[in-house]
């Protein structure tokens, strides 16, 4: 031992290790160093970058819906309510398990159906991982329960209240409100995207879809912190959703449901409408649909069955049926008359029962084939004469009368405010050389001046022709929102009547005549709806129309029971009540009911009971 | 004159005392320094949840008992039982592979039944000890079949241990071996070799890796690759400091860490937490610290009057600094995340104990020393 120990060099080991040590301190130093100038990269010099990364982590900007606003009719009954409902949602980005998995799991405590997986499917592919996608609506308050307790299972699932649309009267106005539905593909392409964030719901059609904008109101924000599985923990910044205005409609639901139990399973519409004001009293279109199907989501089922109805429930009579006017159409075509000075009051026609253009062998039928005998303009609207009617219109010309009939509204929109309304169509010389290319035929003004033919008009359309009539030319936009109502401000903010035009009377005496000749039809002794009109408290005045669905042939006689029902003729009837100072005014088709004075007639006589019945509001 | 006489005997009656212990008060003071340090920051890591923070100070408790324990062991009573000791490590490892538990991917377990142990733990100090022991009466520095011996005394515990898997350890075993053999002198020109060899050698040792490991490696040099699997922990943690900024967010307030961004924030990841809260001037205080004992522990090895002691003091001080560039190497997004506790700062017992028991040693080396001078 003590040889081997003189062997080693005490002095040069005791150098090297005092080496050695000092070495390894500055290897150190340089380590640490490196380390350090790691820190202050990240610390200070990226420091901005990683102060973002750090508060995106951990704040999401939430939005919260806003309220959808409340509709109301005239009388403050409610039509469209939000009633409270739970959804549940899932955030894919939070899911780390099998998402299949987890909606397997999820099946166990509240019930998932096949179409509920199959959307929540396809949703997921087209939404962004960190969005959360909704599986289930309207959860039970026992699935609500059942989740809570094993919520903390499902990181990323989450149970979102909110509001759902309902309407409280199901079908009845469903053609006036429409109905919301799940924002599509569709509707992002008209809506500001940001300003709908979290709200999953957009008017689709009717008053929901034209007062879209009112109705939404203005999203609001909420600034959260939420930890690593977006769970929020508090918020930092909330900005709230303003509310959307509420809507008080002119409609009247009383008045609304009388007109719809009136046409029991009749097709058709019918419209009421102030003609002072263009308010819309009662908007049909029959038959109905419950809008509340549609709120979230109607399955394929049940929506195939109300689209293949031949009887066409989705379809909004009032404002996109077309329909030929007829014989609603001659009081106008009278006025038209006298007012240009084509006619007189007292100049008579003698009706044979046809008529024939100078030169031509093709006879044009009356209805009646026996015919009027010797009328005035007075009795051949009593009467509906057809005769009088093709010779007026003939001396009258297709300019003339396309320029004094669209005075009324025929072939424009009238503009209501009520999505999806077509402008019918008034025929005239350039529109037929420009559709058909093809000059305008004698004949063809003929069968205009009785509303067949080209014409078409819609039940809107007639009945603010109607009111316009009874206000000696006094042309106002029809409406449905009488006032909106804002949440900050529990006032009203009425609507403002917009007068379209005013149709510039020649003589005022000409509108008597006409608005006397429509009183004959209902309550005079020959008219063609005196039994329509009998037993009234009030005056009023109307027209009946009888509405070709197809032309007859020449000889052909109308045979009701020959024909299918669906090549009945529409009843249609025109009317407004009271004679003098008139507040109603109404039009109403029934598809294929026959004559406008045994089906129309006595539909339009219930509106105007029950409206003059009650006192003024 | 006075005055002169009084600080001589103020110093002979600390002497005293640090001698009757067996305690360096100068070490003494950076470690407990350290650890209460690193309580504050674990006290936010842990969500102020005052039953980690007990359960931490209990093993602060022990372990710093085990430090002051092993510091009455006089150094030459080590030296004789060191062999001992290491043939002991390598039987239990051995048996660690043939039947350890199982727990998180990996066997690094003996169950006793009454205690559960990790013969790991025990290498981290065995293998020092042992190239110390054997290296003590050569001549340095150690050339030829003596440096191969000695090599081949690391290699082994190594090998064994990197594969249970656990890599961390195993390297960090492996530097401390080297470490004796880096203070006994080994040739810089061997050193570079070394390195080459190991530069070489990286395609193989690639082909011997568990998976766990080599995606470990993959995630480190693309973190973004996989930022919700394994990049994940990096990406957290770089945000975590780097919002820091300087001063930090203040205690208890780091988002990352409260809000459960930062994994493994109480253990792995608590340098995060640090960084986060008291920013790079937090970090600074707490690096000045382990500066302190790191430069103490040097001095307490240049102050070793045997080669065994010069030796094994010299590899435990810069194990000690291991660990920590690994560490917060790791965190900080320089090196692969490779499992390896902030030492005093993380929670966990058993390498805490080990680390002081090093400590221990080291304080048994310096006052078990003959004083020449007086």
């Amino acid at each position: 031992m003590v040889s081997r120990i003189t062997i080693k060099d005490y002095l040069f080991e005791n150098r090297l290790f005092m080496q050695r040590s000092i070495q390894a301190l500055i290897f150190a130093a340089l380590l640490v160093a490196i380390l350090i100038g790691r820190l202050v990269y990240l610390q200070v010099l990226a420091h901005e970058h990683y102060i973002t990364l750090s508060d995106d982590n951990r704040i999401k900007i939430l939005p919260e819906p806003p309220n959808r606003g409340l509709i109301f009719d005239r009388n403050g009954v409610i039509l469209a309510d939000n009633l409270p409902s739970y959804r549940l949602e899932i955030t894919p980005e939070q899911v780390h398990d099998n998402m299949d998995a987890v909606v397997d799991r999820l099946a166990k405590l509240v019930n998932i159906r096949d179409i509920d997986r199959k959307r929540f499917d396809r949703l997921r592919k087209r939404t962004p991982v960190f969005k959360p996608v909704p599986l289930r609506f309207h959860l039970s308050d026992e699935e609500v329960a059942r989740f809570a307790v094993d919520r903390h299972r499902f990181p990323g699932v989450e149970i979102v209240a909110g509001l759902s649309r309902h309407y409280p009267h199901g079908p009845l106005a469903s053609h006036v409100l429409g109905y919301v539905g799940r924002i599509d593909e569709r509707d992002l392409q008209r809506i500001d995207t940001s300003s709908y964030s979290g709200t999953t719901h957009i008017g689709k059609v009717g008053i929901e879809r034209t007062y879209e904008k009112r109705l939404h109101g203005t999203v609001g924000f909420r600034q959260v912190e939420t930890n690593a599985e977006g769970r929020v923990l508090r918020t930092l910044v909330r900005t709230p959703p303003v509310p959307g205005d509420n809507l008080y409609l002119t409609l009247d639901l009383e008045l609304q449901n009388v007109v719809e139990q009136a046409f029991g399973d009749r097709s058709g519409a019918a419209v009421a409408i102030n003609p002072d004001t263009g308010e819309i009293l009662a908007l049909v279109s029959k038959p109905t649909y419950d809008p509340n199907l549609f709120v979230n989501g109607i399955d394929t089922k049940t929506y195939a069955a109300l689209r293949d109805d031949k009887l066409q429930p989705l379809f909004n009579r009032a404002l996109r049926g077309q329909y030929p006017p007829g014989s609603t159409i001659k009081p106008f075509v009278g006025l038209g008359g006298l007012e240009q000075g084509i006619t007189t009051a007292h100049a008579h026609t003698f009706c044979p029962g046809y008529y024939q253009l100078p030169g031509k062998e093709r006879k044009y039928r009356d209805w009646k084939h026996s015919g009027h005998g010797t009328v005035d303009l007075t009795s051949a609207i009593a009467q509906s004469c057809d005769v009088y009617f093709y010779d007026l219109a003939l001396s009258m010309g297709i300019d003339r009368l396309y320029n004094f009939l669209s005075q009324f509204g025929f072939g424009t929109r009238t503009g209501i405010d009520i999505s999806g309304e077509l402008p019918g169509l008034m025929p005239s010389r350039q529109w037929k050389r420009a559709t058909r290319n093809q000059p305008w035929f004698p004949g063809e003004t003929l069968i205009t001046g009785i509303g067949q033919g080209f014409m078409l008009a819609t039940p809107l359309q007639l009945a603010s022709a109607t009111a316009t009539l009874s206000k000696y030319g006094h042309r106002v936009r029809p409406h449905i929102v009488a006032a909106t109502q804002s949440h900050d401000d529990p006032g009203l903010s009425p609507v403002k009547v917009e007068t379209v035009l005013d149709i510039p009377v020649e003589n005022r005496n000409d509108w008597d005549v006409i608005i006397h000749a429509m009183h004959e039809v209902v309550q005079g002794r020959h008219g063609t709806a005196r039994k329509a009109g009998r037993g009234a408290k009030y005056q009023f005045a109307g027209k009946t129309g009888t509405a070709q669905v197809f032309g007859l042939k020449k000889e052909e006689k109308y045979n009701a029971k020959k024909l299918a029902r669906k090549l009945h003729d529409h009843s249609l009837f025109i009317a407004f009540a009271p004679l003098k100072h008139p507040r109603i005014a109404v039009a109403v088709v029934v598809e294929h009911g026959g004559s406008g004075s045994a089906v129309a007639a006595p539909i339009a006589r219930t509106i105007l009971d029950q409206y003059l019945s009650r006192p003024r509001s | 004159m006075s005055t002169l006489l009084d600080s001589a005997r103020e110093d002979a009656s600390r002497r005293d005392w640090q001698h009757l212990l067996h305690v360096d008060a100068v070490l003494l003071f950076g470690l407990f320094a350290t650890s209460v340090f690193g309580l504050f920051v674990l006290y936010s890591a842990g969500g102020q949840d005052q039953s980690i923070l007990i359960r931490q100070l209990v093993r602060l408790g022990i372990a710093f008992g085990a430090m002051v324990l092993i510091a009455q062991l006089r150094p030459q009573w080590l030296q004789r039982w060191s062999p001992w000791l290491y043939g002991l490590g390598i039987v239990l490892l051995v048996a660690v592979l043939a039947m350890g538990d199982v727990g998180k991917g990996a066997q690094r377990w003996l169950d006793f039944g009454f205690v559960r142990f990790q013969p790991s733990e025990m290498m981290k100090l065995a293998v020092p000890m042992m190239v110390a022991w054997y290296l003590a009466d050569k001549r340095l520095p150690p050339t030829g079949w003596k440096l191969a011996v000695a090599g081949a005394l690391i290699v082994v515990p190594v090998v064994l241990i990197a594969r249970q898997p656990d890599l961390g350890t195993s390297l960090l075993i492996g530097s401390t071996g080297f470490f004796v053999l880096f203070m006994a002198g080994l040739s810089w020109r061997l050193l570079g070799g070394l390195t080459l060899l190991g530069a070489a050698g990286a395609p193989v040792l690639w082909h011997f890796m568990h998976d766990y490991q080599r995606q470990r490696v993959i995630t480190f040099l693309n973190p973004e690759q996989d930022p919700l699997g394994t990049g994940y922990h990096i990406i957290q943690s770089k945000i975590a400091i780097g919002s820091g900024g300087i001063f930090g967010k203040g205690w208890l307030n780091g988002t990352q860490a409260h809000l459960e961004f930062l994994p493994e924030r109480t253990t792995d990841f608590i340098f995060a937490v640090l960084g986060e809260e008291f920013g790079l001037f937090g970090i600074l205080v707490l690096l000045a610290l382990y500066t302190f004992i790191i430069v103490r522990s040097l001095h307490i090895a240049t102050q070793a009057q045997d080669t065994y002691g010069r030796l094994l003091a010299g590899s435990l001080a810069m194990t000690f600094f291991i660990y920590i560039i690994v560490n917060t190497g790791m965190v900080t997004g320089l090196l692969p995340v490779v499992g390896l506790p902030l030492p005093l700062v993380s929670y966990g017992g058993t390498s805490m104990v080990t680390l002081m028991a090093g400590f221990g040693i080291l304080m048994s080396i310096h006052t078990h020393r003959k004083l020449l001078t007086s």
